[in-house]
């Protein structure tokens, strides 16, 4: 999957999970942009990925996310 | 919502939860609204929301506290001032077994594990006590989910070191004190877990992370459950199905096939599957849920069938049973209107999608389970909690007998022309006397469950009924007649202030409708009245969704409208004239002693 298809997907469920139709994450995007994005918000975000793209993340994984794009560098590592 | 109801998409549920939110918000109307404390010994963010969307579709807007992180003991143990403030109608205790402080080693001696045991339950115990005492509210408590691992193996279940056994025996005490303790009730995680699979509800994952102890995948399933408790103590269980027969009570249609080829009983597996499920009937029916037919049948053929002799369930079991060509949803609405039952009080059951979708179209608050194949049925029926027992009463074992004996009155009826002749011809005889240790809990469940014979629909638990029997005027009434006994079926509350009695509640079961109960009720309350030095009397009617059939109640007995507000909520009054003659003349009311008559302990 190429990594604009990738931000298609994720895009709708940032939207999805923050009830927020107009957000659009890019490579920086940070919890510090999206205004609900707390640590409890965090663990929805991350079950929410998981499952839009057949996925699982492990423990070191999560914690070592910093932005957006180390997300998406993940879940195409995963998925291709 | 569909959706909501099992089986249900849970990531979706997780994804979506906001908007679902909105929508459900959107759509209703009429909410029960209830204060529910959270204390959590785990993290319970996500428990919240997802329990407040599953509340939202059983019609009840939750208002939340929540603990702070891990603070449940000391949040109830040392009463939090918010907690205090917030004066909760149900506290919830979400804990689990992560919040067990001491395990036993396999160093332990026996006698220190019990040591042990007694010091984690007591700590519990303690803290219910408290709760109670404090709160007088409603408290669910979670039993313990089994541990993640098994240091011992097969042998952890077996020996007193081992966690599992710990647990288990953990568990059983809880039960102990939930069998003892009416307003208490215990949320099984420890059978949830086993359902959705350890592995999956105790993700250590999701503990590591984010100290959610249930893995956060199994949270809708999780409020799923616990809001089939919240749901039954505010009086939402179904109460009656209407069953479909060929293919559905059994395999084959006894009109074309004939009652010989049906597959029912222990001959093929097909027959024995249907048998199973015809049985998980008959034991819904020994506790209280009325079951009866619709069938698109030959009346001739649909007994037939049911007086197969492999059949499990008889005639008898059965309410009512109509089998004719109208359609369904006409012959749900008969049976509603015949056992004086709201349409929602109904489950309907038929093995065929053209029928269910008339009965959702038609009747959309007639709870329609997809039943899929005859294996599934069961648990098809089963996960959705409908009948959801928060106690088993005498009257609920013994509601079926009610019912048919209401169909037995109705057919003596139709030989009366005079409607007074037919009420004597019932040889009633009533009790009506201040409540009564023994029949609190009926009390308190009459209160929750009554919504069409109730004039102010106001909710009590037991407690709060207990609590009433201090200052207030209490009632209840028992009728008798030749063809049975009734129980409790009336319940009224009158709060005394100098010469006047305020009715804070009178409630009748629809069982006993047009039967001159509350004639019989009202005179009794008029000479309590005159008893106490009491000269009026000033009932309420609060308009709700079903309670339209009291709207002139007062009038009826004879009160004057002294006010009507905006909402259409009505005050009445009743000025206690020197000489009152009895409104009753058709029921043989037991005399309240004159010792009796002081109802204020």
């Amino acid at each position: 999957m190429e990594r604009a298809d990738i931000y298609t997907k994720l895009n709708e469920v940032f939207r999805d999970v923050f009830d927020d139709d107009s957000i659009t994450v890019n490579d920086n995007t940070t919890a510090n942009d999206i205004e609900d994005w707390d640590s409890l918000e965090h663990i929805n975000l991350v079950v929410a990925v998981e499952n839009c793209f057949k996925i699982k993340f492990n423990m070191g994984e999560v914690a070592a996310l910093k932005n957006v794009g180390e997300m998406v560098d993940l879940i195409s590592a995963k998925i291709n | 919502m569909k959706e909501l109801e099992y089986p249900f998409d849970s990531e979706w549920i997780l994804a979506k939860k906001k908007s679902i939110k909105k929508q459900l918000l959107a759509e209703g109307n009429n909410f029960l609204e209830k204060k529910i404390a959270i204390l959590g010994g785990s993290t319970t963010a996500d428990i919240k929301n997802l329990l407040d969307i599953f509340l939202l579709n059983y019609g009840i807007k939750a208002d939340f506290y929540e603990s702070e992180y891990n603070q449940y003991y000391q949040d109830a143990m040392f009463d939090n001032e918010e907690l205090v403030s917030f004066s909760p109608d149900i506290i919830y205790i979400h804990t689990s077994n992560v919040n067990i402080k001491e395990y036993p080693t396999v160093n332990d001696s026996n006698d220190a594990v019990n040591d042990k045991l007694e010091t984690v339950y007591t700590e519990f115990e303690g803290m219910w006590d408290h709760l109670y005492e404090k709160y007088h509210c409603q408290i669910i408590q979670n039993n313990m989910e089994p541990p993640y691992f098994r240091l011992m193996g097969n042998y952890d279940s077996t020996d007193y070191r081992g966690r599992l056994n710990f647990i288990n025996r953990l568990n059983d005490k809880f039960y102990e004190y939930a069998r003892a303790h009416k307003y208490f009730h215990i949320h099984d995680i420890n059978y949830l877990s086993a359902l959705i699979g350890l592995e999956k509800f105790s993700d250590p994952f999701y503990w590591h992370m984010y100290k959610y102890a249930v893995a956060v995948p199994a949270i809708p399933e999780y409020c799923y459950n616990l809001s089939h408790i919240i749901k039954a103590i505010y009086g939402k269980n179904k109460k009656a199905f209407v069953l479909d027969l060929d293919n559905t009570l059994w395999g084959g249609v006894v009109g074309d096939d004939g009652v010989e080829n049906l597959e029912i009983g222990q001959e093929t597996s097909i027959g024995q599957a249907y048998s199973e499920f015809q049985s998980y009937l008959k034991s819904h029916k020994d506790m209280g849920i009325l079951l009866n037919v619709s069938s698109k049948n030959e009346e001739e053929n649909a007994l037939a069938g049911i007086n197969h002799s492999d059949s499990v369930l008889k005639e008898e079991d059965f309410t009512l049973i109509r089998a004719n060509w109208e359609p369904k949803h006409i012959n749900t609405l008969s049976i509603a209107e015949d056992l004086n039952l709201g349409i929602d009080s109904f489950v309907f059951v038929d093995d065929n999608p053209a029928e269910r979708e008339i009965i959702s179209t038609n009747l959309p608050t007639v709870s329609v389970p997809e039943i899929e194949t005859v294996d599934k049925y069961i648990k098809n029926i089963d996960r959705h909690g409908y009948f959801e027992v928060l106690s088993l009463s005498e009257d609920d074992l013994t509601r079926n007998d009610m019912y048919k004996a209401n169909i037995k009155r109705a057919e003596t009826m139709k030989s009366f022309t005079d409607y007074k002749d037919y009420l004597k011809s019932l040889e009633m005889k009533a009790v009506i006397k201040p409540f009564e240790d023994i029949y609190m809990s009926r009390i308190a469940q009459l209160t929750n469950k009554s919504n069409q014979f109730n004039l102010t629909t106001k909710r009590y638990s037991q407690s709060e009924i207990e609590e009433c029997c201090k200052d207030h005027l209490t009632f209840y009434g028992k009728l008798t007649d030749k063809f049975g006994d009734n129980g409790v079926v009336t319940v009224a509350i009158g709060r005394p202030e100098g010469d006047t009695l305020h009715m804070e509640l009178w409630l009748m079961s629809c069982r006993v409708l047009k039967r001159d109960m509350e004639y019989a009720l009202l005179d009794t309350i008029v000479h309590t009245c005159i008893a106490h030095g009491i000269k009026r009397i000033i009932g309420y009617y609060y308009p709700t969704a079903k309670n339209a059939m009291v709207k002139d109640f007062y009038k009826t007995m004879g009160f004057d409208m002294i006010s009507e507000d905006e909402n259409k909520n009505t005050t009445w009054e009743f000025v206690i004239p020197d000489v009152y003659e009895n409104k009753n003349k058709v029921i043989d009311v037991e005399e309240l002693q004159n010792g009796e008559s002081g109802h204020i302990h």
